[in-house]
């Protein structure tokens, strides 16, 4: 019950930041909730790294660069880390932006495009 | 053998397993609830060092130095600055009046991916156990060396890509908020 428990803590991690980035009027608040949602993520990639192995290893249990097949998890989780930093400085940057423009940052009253 | 029931299933880490995901959820659902933005970033900080803890129990402790070193060092630092930078909006964070909704389409999709993962026959990409799991725990209590020659060979071309991507959000950020 290993691998499955992992799963579920991070399907449930993603729900929580899923409720929060539907239902928040507040951009930071939505920024929040998807960092949450890429915690999940990063949690299934790590789990799934620590405990599956590719099908082509499982038969021959000692091959000589094993790593590169165990750890491919790893990798995935430090792009995801990688890209969510990315995302949120570039997300904070848009809304100090929007906020020194237009006085308010929550999502409701930005929609200056649809007008 | 089952799945993971390697040296790992003792006593001790199932403790610490239960107490680590009852922080994350709980802190996690605070984020999403509380009204006040800057407690809720501090929240966040809670769920984030959760985070670091299970990457610790899933043996990928430079993982949870990556994790702890961006997320509770940098991202969090960004997020309380942006708080405190655009403070003055009065009524906290509300939410939509369609919360109701939303909460039904979350729960109803953690339930269906509950339902697929417990459902699931994990032993068809073969668990990491028995005689096995000696080789891997080298692997692991090893990895950094392996995981710089992975970025630098089978990932050499996502690597470049993203370090692009840095590059260019950093100048992004940096013309975005410049004042005019």
């Amino acid at each position: 019950m290993g691998l499955e428990k992992f799963l579920i803590l991070g399907a449930i991690l993603f729900g929580i930041g899923l409720y929060g980035a539907l239902s928040k009027k507040h951009a930071i608040a939505i920024l929040m909730s998807l960092e949450i949602m890429f915690n999940g993520i990063n949690i299934s990639a790590v789990a799934f790294s620590r405990y599956t192995l590719p099908y082509s290893l499982s038969n021959e249990p000692v091959v000589e660069d094993a790593a590169r097949f165990i750890l491919t998890g790893h990798v995935f989780s430090v792009f995801i880390i990688t890209v969510a930093a990315a995302e949120v400085a570039l997300g904070l940057a848009i809304i100090i932006a929007v906020y020194r423009s237009l006085q308010t940052i929550l999502i409701t009253e930005t929609a200056e495009l649809k007008k | 053998m089952t799945l993971g029931s390697g040296i790992e299933s003792s006593f001790l880490t199932e403790l610490v397993f239960w107490s680590l995901s009852i922080l994350i959820v709980s802190s996690a659902i605070a984020v999403v609830q509380i009204k006040d933005l800057f407690r809720a970033a501090l929240f966040l900080i809670v769920t984030f060092l959760g985070v670091a803890g299970m990457f610790i129990l899933l043996r990928a402790e430079f993982i949870a130095g990556v994790q702890l070193m961006v997320y509770v060092g940098a991202i969090s630092v960004l997020i309380i600055f942006a708080i405190l930078l655009t403070r003055d909006l009065e009524d906290g964070s509300p939410a939509h009046s369609f919360r109701i909704p939303v909460a039904l389409v979350a729960i109803t999709f953690v339930l269906i991916a509950i339902y697929s993962i417990v459902n699931t026959d994990w032993s068809e990409i073969s668990a990491i156990s028995g005689d096995l799991e000696p080789e891997v725990i080298k692997v692991f209590s090893n990895a950094i060396p392996s995981l710089s020659k992975m970025l630098l060979s089978d990932f050499v071309l996502a690597f470049e890509v993203v370090s692009v991507l840095l590059l260019s959000v950093v100048i992004a950020s940096l013309s975005i908020v410049r004042e005019r």
